[in-house]
């Protein structure tokens, strides 16, 4: 794969069922080589965007090209070089997990034997259980190990650590840093955010089946809000006036206020003129930044886009 | 819905295993609303309108009487439905229909408590509910009830239905209380099979082989005998339902037996319910292998119906056996009687009547192997729907190649399991081997369309997909009940069945085996374009 290709390239896409718009005008665009996360509230359309990507819906209008190929049309020669792994794993209940994984492997670009027997030890797998004898999370361990073992280019994974203990969680995260450091392209759709702070280069949050933010972590935080208390010399006058400036709550000399990052700079000259005693800036966490993000209303994309 | 009768927060003191009943109950009535009462209905009005029917054929009680006389020496005809006991209408009715009724009353009986048992149990949502203040024993007590619920309309619909055409309340009353005796009898055999087996589709065939097994005793018993006396016919609780005789000096005693029998499998069942771990079973499965070796979705969907392609194959190798063996049986009882032989010689001689029987056999083969193709094509309506073949499809497989596997073992299974039939038959019957095998053979175009029918509906309209089961249910019944009854030959072409020559014994016509072969190519065409074109159900 050469690296001018994009791994996903998505623009304009809408898919309705029914009544329903699943997807309103999706962009999604993921760089070869990236661990790309996908977030969005329950029902933001991730899943039927990866369900387009893989060629299992049609979508009703828009592009979107997987590896360089047209999901739909070429679906057969680009499966080859793509692992997918459901946020819900349904197995065979006659079959054993081993059957699965070697299945699985096999209906892709293929299997790599000794990494499938690593990642059953390290995902403490028992792969001899028949499908209906497996928890939640051990059916997820199955088809990770599945889509870690296999010889393929991009992973997309849709929220693939649901049931996952704290102890698997982490081994999933060492996996997925590794395939970033084998080259290969890792969609992730994900609820957990420390998840997706520690292993995503680049992140997408979709609403209501639209893009309503894309970038590195660090640019979306540049999007938010700072927390600024402080303890000054004399009382302040006029910071509630800056542009930017939310929240502003002056007790005396004491004050607490929310600013965009953009309207930081004025707010500290406006304090420092009051002489400060105190100061505590805490930048935004990615909690608020999603919150934001998830709760806000059809508008926020314009209200971000300033 | 709540539970009801509340403790007030008090400890119970005792485990009450019937908590929850009411609640589940309404569940079970609630998710049935459609279902039961189309069962009801379409049984009891095939019932009802079959008076009709059989009054414009054999309006006279001469007319009547010359038919019982003719049936009485038709072996055959008597394996396939049973003996009739009066020439009075209703007497009619009941022998014509009364044994349908009581298959369907059985199937439904089966599907709502296995629906509401090991379906729950398999999927996952009895978990949920057992978390609740629910019994151990309230799941299965709400199922047997809403199968009682549905055999007793069923029962009153029948006799408030038949009483007035048949000009008899008590024969209507028994026959409907033999019909949902022996739907109620296999609800309680259902649950019995719900403890045993791990998987709802398990449960079902058992309680189906169950029942394949009652009507193959009944036919190897009334083939024999013409009053339905013979041992094998008073094994199986379909024999004991034609031996309540409704509307010919009915026979009360034979109600309590069927009762008993219920209340005997519901024990059983109870005993068992109470023993196990939500979830599991008496027949646990064991660890397989951990590394696997399947390496197509072919060979996936080889290794997922395999066993139901050899079950099959042997259940039909040992029916055809069975059957064959009483094809001799029948033109020697025929033999023996002065009276019928002359009847027989006039319609051919005795090897007609060996041909006639086996060609009714091997058609019944057919209509059952139909069965197997529509189960083995919806095998991919389940893998779609239970996103199994969501990751499947993620693979390099293409969707055309992975519902070939699966078309394939459907359609090469019947003619499979057909075969196997054909082999019981002749090995059975000790001769004419190739014109049985040749018989059983020209089934094939006819299951095969109904497979294509199936095919058709899952790849174009998936929502309908399990309507198939409905279009294969029509064709079962105008081939089983139709020709006695005379229907129009418009209505017996409905069926794929009724286009096909009778052999043995009949001339062959290739005419439309042709016209069902590309009718079926056409079909399967269709429902693969679709295919390709849909979205996956997901």
């Amino acid at each position: 794969m050469t690296k001018a290709i994009k791994a996903i390239s998505v623009a304009g896409l809408h898919k309705s069922f029914g009544r329903t718009h699943a997807l309103d005008g999706l962009d999604l665009t993921v760089e070869a080589g990236e661990v790309h996360g996908f977030l969005g509230p329950n029902g933001a359309g991730k899943s039927t965007a990866i369900r387009i990507l893989l060629g299992l819906l049609r979508a009703d209008s828009g592009a979107a090209r997987l590896l360089g190929g047209d999901p739909w049309h070429d679906a057969v020669e680009l499966h080859r070089r793509v692992a997918y792994v459901p946020g819900d794993v349904t197995l065979w209940r006659n079959l054993s997990g081993g059957e699965v994984i070697d299945l699985y492997g096999r209906l892709r670009g293929g299997l790599d034997k000794a990494r499938r027997a690593r990642l059953i030890e390290r995902f403490e797998l028992d792969p001899a259980k028949k499908g209906h004898a497996y928890s939640k999370g051990n059916r997820q361990k199955v088809a990770l190990v599945a889509a870690f073992a296999s010889d393929v280019d991009l992973l997309i994974l849709d929220e693939p650590t649901s049931g996952l203990d704290p102890l698997m969680e982490g081994v999933f995260q060492s996996c997925v840093t590794e395939e970033r450091a084998r080259g290969r392209t890792v969609l992730l759709s994900s609820h957990i955010l420390s998840e997706v702070e520690t292993l995503c280069d680049r992140v997408s949050i979709i609403r209501q089946g639209r893009t309503v933010e894309t970038g590195s972590l660090a640019e979306l935080r540049h999007l938010t809000r700072t927390s600024v208390a402080a303890e000054l010399a004399a009382p302040p006058n006029g910071l509630a006036r800056l542009p930017g400036v939310h929240d502003v709550d002056v007790q005396g000399t004491r004050v607490a206020l929310q600013v965009d990052t953009d309207g930081l700079d004025a707010v500290l000259r406006a304090l420092t003129e009051s002489g400060v005693r105190s100061l505590t800036c805490t930048p935004p966490t990615l909690e608020e930044l999603f919150l934001r993000h998830y709760t806000a209303p059809a508008t926020a994309a314009e209200a971000t886009a300033r | 819905m709540t539970a009801p009768a509340g403790t007030n927060g008090r400890p119970a003191r005792t485990s009450r295993p019937l908590a929850g009943t009411g609640a589940l109950l309404r569940l079970a009535l609630r998710r049935d609303r459609i279902m039961t009462p189309v069962w009801v209905l379409a049984l009891s009005a095939t019932l009802i309108s079959g008076v009709g029917s059989i009054q414009a054929l054999y309006g006279t009680a001469a007319e009547r009487a010359d038919l019982v006389r003719s049936l009485a020496s038709d072996g055959s005809l008597r394996a396939m439905i049973g003996p009739v006991f009066d020439d009075s209408l209703g007497a009619l009715v009941a022998w014509r229909l009364g044994g349908f009724a009581a298959i369907g009353a059985a199937v439904m009986s089966l599907v709502i408590v296995v629906r509401h048992t090991r379906e729950e149990e398999e999927t996952g949502r009895q978990e949920l509910l057992s978390s609740a203040m629910v019994g151990r024993r309230a799941p299965l007590t709400a199922a047997l009830l809403a199968a009682l619920a549905a055999d007793a309309a069923l029962a009153l619909i029948i006799a408030l239905g038949l009483a007035g055409p048949t000009g008899s309340a008590t024969g209507a009353l028994a026959l409907g209380l033999a019909i949902g005796l022996v739907g109620l009898l296999f609800a309680c055999l259902a649950a019995v099979t719900a403890q045993l087996t791990e998987s709802a589709r398990q449960a079902k065939g058992l309680a189906a082989a169950a029942l394949g097994a009652a009507y193959a005793l009944r036919a190897a018993g009334d083939s024999s005998a013409d009053d339905g006396s013979a041992v094998p016919t008073w094994l199986s609780p379909l024999g004991w339902a034609a031996n309540v005789r409704p509307y010919a000096h009915e026979r009360w005693w034979v109600l309590l037996l069927l009762t008993a029998a219920v209340l005997a499998q519901g024990a059983a069942a109870y005993a068992l319910a109470g023993r196990r771990d939500v979830g599991m079973s008496f027949l646990p499965a064991r660890p397989g292998p951990a590394e696997g070796r399947i390496a197509t979705a072919a060979a996936l969907a080889w290794r997922l119906q395999r066993g139901a392609v050899l079950g099959w194959a042997a259940a039909f190798l040992a029916a055809g056996i069975a059957l064959g063996s009483m094809a001799g049986g029948v033109a020697d009882l025929v033999g023996e009687n002065e009276g019928t032989r002359e009847i027989f010689e006039r319609m051919g001689g005795q090897s007609e009547l060996t041909d006639a029987f086996l060609a009714a056999m091997t058609g019944l083969f057919g209509m059952v192997a139909a069965l197997f193709t529509a189960a083995s094509v919806l095998r991919l309506h389940g893998e779609e729907t239970s996103q199994r073949a969501e990751p499947v499809l993620a693979g390099a497989v293409g969707r055309l190649g992975w519902a070939a596997g699966h078309l394939l073992i459907a359609f090469g299974g019947s003619a499979a399991i057909l075969l196997c039939a054909g082999l019981g038959l002749a090995l059975g019957h000790g001769a004419d081997f190739g014109p049985v095998m040749g018989a059983v053979l020209l089934q094939i175009p006819a299951v095969w369309l109904l497979g294509g029918v199936t095919t058709a509906l899952w790849g174009a309209l998936p929502k309908a997909a399990t309507a198939s089961w409905a279009v294969v249910g029509l064709c079962l019944a105008i081939g089983w009940i139709g020709p006695a009854l005379n229907l129009p030959e418009t209505v017996l072409e409905l069926s794929p069945f009724g286009h096909l020559p009778k052999l043995p014994g009949g001339t062959m016509e290739w005419e439309p085996v042709l016209i069902l072969s590309a009718l079926t190519a056409a079909l399967l065409t269709a429902g693969l374009l679709a295919l390709r074109r849909r979205d996956l159900r997901v």
